[in-house]
């Protein structure tokens, strides 16, 4: 399978990129890991008359802790991700989405700012982010904007984004101490989308919740955040009764429907059944952080 | 519908099995196209063509990769080792030796790509377990399902460059 032609450009810098993205508005596409981008390629799903190749400029490689937030740069792979123990030990949800995502080899070349924009409504990392809060980062023509996540997503492959603009990294905010999450995926064989995942994220005050994030994967039309699951939990003492209720306000808010994965019905019992687990398991680990 | 399209070329070096080869290629040809049809070393082989099973995987600078989901373009400057790659002049690398000792494989489709990776793999660590082993080719399907002695021949490449080192 070969895509269709296009001009290539690997600039060294982000002026450069911008202006060549200024120049070919819609008709260009940003390859920073390609792992999604080049299949479509392929299938001519996408026919951009421009590709920009972001991988060799300098300083979006970034992957730690600046001014008491996390920093995800644009060109940091979910293979560093999965090797992190900053992730695993202080920003729970996303050191557990990370070996979930694709297969490990997809993972060497993957990155989680490219699976953020490209908006799979079945990507795992846009699930993850919205449970523990982040922003995106975008620069374009006239500088640099934060989108909040859950601002990003539109619809599928939809996002606030600009065609002119590009994701230079993601911040998330330190989740304080006594904060851990879980990411509970269903997928029929590795690499598979999933038939759906929760991501969970709780911060605990006093041994009571004090905040809970839960985002929903493969279940509606972008990642879904869970509002008012959420807002059941806040606050709340950590009991069976509020975690079973917290869980089906969390079915309740998919949006599922039938395929060759799952009935709509099926689909919405696993979000229940994994808010469960992802929000006990949470809470379990968060205890001990 | 026939459709024009505009030949938009560019050209490449990349290093691949420690020589450096250069050619003027499509933007978007294909890495796997490259390494099979530019440079004849079908070695590398396509399987789905989709990004799942790993027959196609190469190291990238020692990085496993799908090169079937890589643009030759994106490889200019960089390292490429293909299954051609392992065999030292005159004998087998010792994963090879392992494949073969062990069985590791019954059509072979899967085999340059299942070795790629776990050289990778061991570079990375040394001694696995059967559990790490599977994880890590867990994006190299074989349709056989020979995994059983795939993951033999991994433990025994292990023991055998251990013993080497």
């Amino acid at each position: 399978m070969y895509p269709a032609s296009f001009e290539y450009f690997a600039p060294t810098t982000l002026d450069e990129a911008l202006e060549i993205l200024e120049r070919f508005g819609d008709e260009a596409k940003v390859l920073a890991g390609g792992q999604s981008l080049i299949p479509l390629l392929k299938l001519r799903v996408a026919a951009p008359s421009a590709l920009v190749d972001i991988n060799r400029i300098e300083g979006l490689g970034e992957l730690g802790e600046r001014d008491g937030q996390l920093r995800i740069g644009a060109l940091v792979r979910h293979r560093t991700c999965e090797r992190s123990d900053l992730l695993k030990e202080r920003y729970g949800v996303l050191g557990a989405t990370a070996p979930q995502v694709s297969d490990p080899i997809v993972r060497n070349l993957g990155t989680v700012c490219g699976s953020v924009a490209h908006a799979d409504p079945q990507g795992d990392w846009g699930s993850a982010l919205l449970a523990i809060g982040a922003e995106v980062i975008a620069r374009g023509p006239s500088g640099e904007r934060a989108i909040p996540i859950d601002e990003l997503f539109n619809g599928p492959f939809m996002t606030a984004l600009q065609p002119t603009e590009i994701v230079t990294g993601i911040r998330v905010a330190d989740p304080g101490p006594r904060s851990s999450g879980a990411y509970v995926k269903l997928e029929r064989r590795v690499g598979d989308f999933a038939t759906a995942a929760v991501a969970v994220h709780v911060s605990l005050s006093n041994g009571s919740i004090g905040r809970a994030g839960i985002a929903l994967t493969g279940v509606g039309p972008t990642n879904l955040k869970a509002r008012e699951a959420e807002q059941a939990l806040a606050g709340a003492e950590p009991t069976d009764e509020a975690i079973a209720s917290a869980a089906r306000l969390a079915a309740d808010a998919a949006e599922p429907l039938d395929d060759n994965r799952g009935s709509a019905e099926y689909k919405r019992n696993v979000v229940r059944v994994f808010t469960e687990r992802a929000l006990r398991a949470s809470i379990a680990a968060a205890r001990e952080a | 519908m026939a459709v024009q399209e505009a030949l938009v070329t560019r050209p490449v070096t990349v290093s691949v099995n420690g020589t450096e080869r250069s050619a003027e290629v499509e933007t978007r040809l294909l890495l796997a196209h490259f390494l099979r049809e530019t440079l004849g070393l079908t070695g590398t082989h396509i399987g789905c063509d989709t990004t799942h099973c790993g027959a196609c995987t190469v190291l990238l600078d020692g990085v496993p990769v799908k090169s079937c989901t890589v643009l030759a373009v994106q490889a200019d400057g960089r390292e490429i080792t293909t299954v051609e790659g392992l065999t030292p002049a005159g004998g087998l690398h010792p994963i090879q030796e392992a494949f073969s000792a062990e069985h590791g494989l019954q059509c072979g489709f899967c085999t340059p790509g299942m070795m790629l990776t776990s050289v990778a793999l061991l570079a990375e660590n040394p001694d696995p377990t059967p559990e790490q082993i599977r994880w890590a080719i867990s994006g190299n399907i074989c349709r056989c399902t020979g995994y059983q002695n795939i993951v033999k021949a991994v433990q025994h490449a292990a023991a055998t460059l251990k013993e080497a080192s």
